[in-house]
């Protein structure tokens, strides 16, 4: 259980049925480690700043995360979090490993602009 | 321009302390941090030396804990939030950040803290997640069975070694020294391990992908001769380095390392500008002595006031 103030993705479905209804998504899936907690903190400062996009995180470990895990994108990752951003209910973008707020705002203006 | 009577850039555990007690002695605190608040405490998997916590405490959570106790006594935060100038002399200082404001203080303290060493060199950036890492708890379980290297032979680089020994077939340590330089009783347990063996004298240059694999070009420091060796896999272990890039256009004495030079007082050469916590020239840097130092800074500003 991940203990973060983001609101969590918890089965299949409900990561479906958000990035069907909802343009711009961003969910980053991992543990409660060194290297996720900081995007799990950049995420709770983003959501304020940015409020049409909707941020999530999941725990890498339910069976739910499978639906990140097998992501053609995400084939080639070797570092928690994976972090997945969706548009329109397809993956613009996805990274590996912790990123800064910096890389994380750059992503944003690069696939959600 | 926003006038404050302290601005605290950094969010870590100096920061959050002077923060408290600044906030707590009703001025006007402004805390500003590239990323959320917390510092290295927040990754910190468990805290179990810090007062006060009879059972160790989740870094987090503490980190949480300093926060939210910052903010409920009138500290506003900044966060996530990229310094684009600075100004810091004996007369004017002022911060402007990436929401195109500018921030003026009365006082400033630095409290930037460290991060891990990067190397710095052709493929670690990009294939940061793809091949290159710097968690063994994280990321060891995606090399079960694999070779790896490990790049570094101090503490860090020993105690995350003998994590990934769990999970990896073998580790190939490369060290620029003939020597390592982590505590013994770790050292020895890595070294006698028979799925180690250890590249003396070398230091890597560059990192390639050759079909799934990674491709470490190191150079033997002793003989400038290069070569290439292929694995599964890299972690980084090098080390430390102060956040204090920020600082270079700026009249505040560093040491040769960026390490901020301040007086006994957390004072800097320049009037008004304190620094605590990691990124202040010392000796021993725990959170403990981080919270110590934001103490004195804010006690001092405190008094000034």
């Amino acid at each position: 259980m991940l203990q973060t103030n983001l609101e969590h993705i918890e089965s299949e479905e409900q990561l479906k049925e958000l990035i069907e209804n909802n343009e711009k998504v961003a969910v980053s899936c991992g543990r409660m480690g060194p290297m996720c907690i900081p995007v799990y903190g950049i995420f709770e400062i983003l959501q304020e700043k940015y409020p049409d996009i909707q941020f999530r995180d999941m725990d890498f470990d339910i069976p739910a995360a499978a639906i990140i895990k097998v992501l053609p994108e995400c084939r080639n990752f070797y570092g928690l979090p994976f972090t997945i951003y969706y548009r329109n209910g397809k993956v613009v973008k996805a990274t590996s490993s912790i990123q800064s707020a910096k890389e994380v705002k750059s992503v944003i203006d690069e696939v959600f602009a | 321009m926003q006038k404050f009577d302290v601005i605290i850039i950094g969010a870590g555990p100096a920061g959050l302390a002077a923060a408290i007690y600044i906030a707590r002695a009703v001025l006007s605190t402004l805390v500003i941090d590239e990323s959320s608040a917390g510092g290295q405490v927040k990754t910190t998997h468990q805290v179990a030396n810090y007062p006060g916590f009879v059972e160790p405490i989740a870094g987090h959570e503490l980190a949480g804990n300093m926060r939210n106790q910052a903010e409920k006594y009138g500290a506003e935060f900044k966060l996530a939030a990229d310094i684009t100038a600075l100004h810091l002399s004996n007369q004017e200082k002022w911060v402007e950040l990436d929401d195109e404001n500018r921030y003026a203080g009365e006082f400033v303290i630095i409290a930037t803290g460290s991060s891990p060493r990067l190397l710095d060199i052709p493929g670690e950036q990009e294939y940061k997640g793809n091949g290159v890492s710097y968690c063994a708890t994280c990321d060891g379980e995606f090399y079960k069975d694999k070779d790896i290297f490990v790049i570094g032979g101090g503490n860090s680089a020993m105690e995350e070694s003998l994590l990934l020994l769990q999970f990896v077939k073998s580790i190939t340590v490369i060290h620029q020294f003939d020597k390592l330089q982590a505590e013994k009783i770790t050292a020895d347990k890595v070294i006698m391990n028979p799925k180690v063996s250890i590249m003396w004298s070398h230091e890597p240059r560059a990192f390639y992908k050759k079909e799934n694999r990674m491709v470490v070009e190191a150079e033997n420091l002793k003989t400038n001769k290069r070569i290439r060796l292929e694995r599964d896999g890299i972690f980084i272990f090098v080390g430390l380095v102060p956040n204090s890039t920020f600082l270079k256009n700026t009249p505040i004495q560093l040491t040769k390392y960026g390490y901020v030079i301040t007086d006994p007082q957390m004072e800097t050469n320049i009037r008004g500008v304190y620094a605590a916590g990691d990124v202040r020239e010392k000796r021993h840097r725990q959170i403990t002595t981080s919270v110590g130092d934001g103490t004195i800074a804010a006690l001092e500003i405190i008094h000034k006031v």
